[in-house]
């Protein structure tokens, strides 16, 4: 079905201009399952949610739910919520500790590795028959962990994370890092799950570095709600002296984030609390001690193909979107903070993310009211004939310079048209070497 | 407390809770706010998916830990009606039709200075043309004396979703 999509008229990335179709039929719905959640790497949570051995934390990929868990040696697997005998969603809590998942339909129960424990009637029904170790549950036969958080493809032959992950592995560290510059350190304070009436990709093109959309956040910006409580800016503007990049890579990824001078300095900010500012003057330090030049690298949003998008600092969180149907996306937004953090440092960051991300954050709330409209308003018969302008700085990025990928110092439609070009890539059921775009040499890309 | 004193109090009560139920639906945000403490709690946990008897521990988000639907004082209130107020809070512009029900009215405890107060809401949004959100829980008031009227010195929202249903909680609860 999908091989039959016209994916080359819908998607030009050399024109710059994308069918709406793509975000509102059907057809391509049911081919993004099947090509594209089937096979890329998947955020599905992060190990400060299941410490010990026994916990879980139920997840989504794609369309499906999933279980996250530490098995009762300590490994972390995940696997499909759904019992293999006849389907019932075996876990429907959202997290907790067992030593079992038990069915809630005939009772088998499964171990958290996985396996196949307890058949009621083994002897009389199945034996001879069932062979317990063929009927584990489906599990993801790939997992990553990497610093803190967890990833899984469905796809076997999937490149290992880090090569799928390519050089934004530089930036989701910027998000993933604790602030003062040590490797990994997170913890996870809270998830918000919501429903939001939209295509999915909305969403995750937004966080590919479209800061063209500023204009629709004035209102936050007007009041001011960031930490200092500045009329005029929404955030701390810790970036003002840096070099803006919106970088892309290969393999779909795409960030805004900002290259910073050599001899950085700290920009004051948290005005409200200057215990608070004082800590983060602290890491400021240490994180430039630590990672020298590594350090000049800071980051805004970003989206890690497909459906995995940051914020990198305030507020800090990673947000996937899961696609319901065509025109309706499930949100889940993971809020990160340092573990090691002081209390009072916590709790300002929590507050803040609240006021600002989600259904509920003052900032978010104009996106969502975008995505919602855009889509709507896209369904109809007359506005799939036209499609949608990518055209913004068409051309206008290096390779490498001054920072690894294709670089653009203005804002840009390249970082989308890199994404559907691997989208459609994806669609028509390419190999990895052309998922990652491993046949594109820097100056090929350049024309592309 | 006599009993009559007390039905007295309650009227004064649920007259108090309806005509700030009616502020905010005839969106006028400002009077709304100076019905708020100035040390206001505003608090609305995310409900999550629990095993039984785990309930009083697990179910709810904690006021003051995490993250929850809101878990916020008086200056970020200040700062929404503000926002709704600026005109470009596309989220609330053009603004959406909000009634507020309120209902199950019960005075929990009394001392000389507050009341607390249990109620049920039903708030019923419509915004632009089609979209239709209800949002139905359980709320607790803390009521401060302030001369003749009241002023909210805490209010818990108890909304009874897990996954939100809504794309956003622009609105007033
Ligand atoms: S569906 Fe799970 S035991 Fe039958
Ligand atoms: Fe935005």
């Amino acid at each position: 079905m999908s091989t039959t999509l016209p994916i080359d008229q819908m998607i030009d990335t050399q024109r710059g201009t994308i069918s709406r179709e793509i975000f509102v039929s059907p057809e391509f719905h049911a081919a993004e399952l099947e090509k594209l959640f089937t096979r890329a790497w998947l955020f599905v949570g992060h190990e400060s949610q299941i410490p010990k051995p026994g916990d879980f934390f139920v997840s989504r990929m794609g369309q499906e739910s999933v279980i996250l868990c530490r098995d009762s040696r300590g490994a972390v697997h995940v696997f499909l919520n759904s019992c293999r005998h006849r389907g019932m969603k075996i876990c429907r809590y959202e997290q907790g500790n067992t030593s079992l998942f038990v069915c809630p339909y005939h009772s088998w129960s499964y171990t958290t590795d996985g396996k196949l424990q307890g058949v009621p009637l083994y002897r009389s029904l199945y034996e001879g028959v069932l062979n317990r170790e063929d009927w584990s549950l489906i599990e993801v036969p790939r997992l990553a962990c990497y610093k803190g958080t967890v990833w899984a493809s469905w796809d076997a032959e999937a490149p290992d994370f880090l090569t799928y992950l390519g050089g934004a592995v530089d930036h989701l560290d910027q998000v993933l890092d604790c602030r003062d510059g040590r490797p990994g350190g997170s913890e996870v304070i809270g998830v918000h799950k919501w429903i939001l009436p939209t295509n999915w990709k909305f969403a995750a093109e937004n966080f590919l570095g479209d800061t063209y959309h500023n204009p629709s956040h004035r209102s936050v910006d007007m009041i001011g709600i960031g930490p200092s409580g500045e009329k005029g800016q929404r955030r701390d503007n810790e970036y003002n002296k840096g070099q803006h990049v919106w970088v892309g890579f290969p393999q779909g990824h795409g960030m805004h984030s900002v290259w910073m001078p050599e001899q950085q300095e700290y920009q004051p900010g948290y005005a409200q609390y200057p215990e608070v500012d004082e800590y983060f003057r602290h890491c400021f330090e240490e994180r430039k001690r630590r990672q020298g030049d590594k350090a000049r690298l800071m980051p805004f949003t970003g989206n890690l193909f497909p459906n995995t998008s940051y914020h990198g600092r305030q507020p800090r969180g990673l947000c996937v979107w899961h696609p319901h149907s065509p025109t309706e996306t499930e949100a889940w937004r993971f809020f990160l903070v340092d573990a090691d953090a002081p209390a009072a440092v916590k709790d300002v960051l929590r507050r803040f993310y609240m006021r600002y991300s989600g259904p509920a954050g003052m900032t978010e709330q104009d996106d969502m009211e975008n995505w919602l409209y855009a889509t709507q308003s896209s369904m109809g018969t007359i506005a799939r004939r036209y499609p949608f302008n990518y055209q913004a700085s068409m051309g206008a990025y290096k390779t490498n310079d001054p920072i690894p990928g294709d670089v653009s110092l203005q804002i840009t439609d390249q970082t989308p048209r890199n994404y559907y070009r691997v989208y459609s890539r994806y669609l028509k059921g390419d190999g990895w070497d052309s998922l990652l775009g491993r046949d594109l040499q820097p100056i090929q890309r350049a024309a592309e | 407390m006599t009993a009559v004193e007390r039905l007295l109090l309650k009227q004064e009560i649920e007259e108090f809770l309806y005509s700030e139920a009616d502020l905010l639906d005839q969106r006028k945000f400002r009077d709304w706010l100076d019905l708020l403490a100035e040390d206001l709690v505003y608090f609305m946990p995310i409900r999550r998916n629990v095993k039984f008897g785990q309930h009083d521990e697990k179910e709810n988000t904690r006021q003051g830990e995490g993250i929850s639907w809101f878990d916020e004082d008086k200056w970020t209130l200040t700062k929404r009606v503000e926002q709704v107020l600026t005109g470009v809070h596309y989220a609330e512009e053009p603004l959406s039709r909000v009634t507020h029900m309120v209902s199950n009215v019960r005075l929990l405890d009394v001392t000389p200075e507050q009341v607390t107060v249990g109620c049920r809401f039903l708030v019923y949004q419509n915004r632009v043309e089609y979209e239709n959100y209800t949002f139905i829980g359980r709320r607790t008031d803390i009521l401060r004396r302030n001369g003749d009227s009241w002023l909210i010195a805490r209010r818990e929202l108890i909304l009874e979703q897990n996954v939100l249903l809504a794309k956003n909680l622009s609105i007033f609860f």
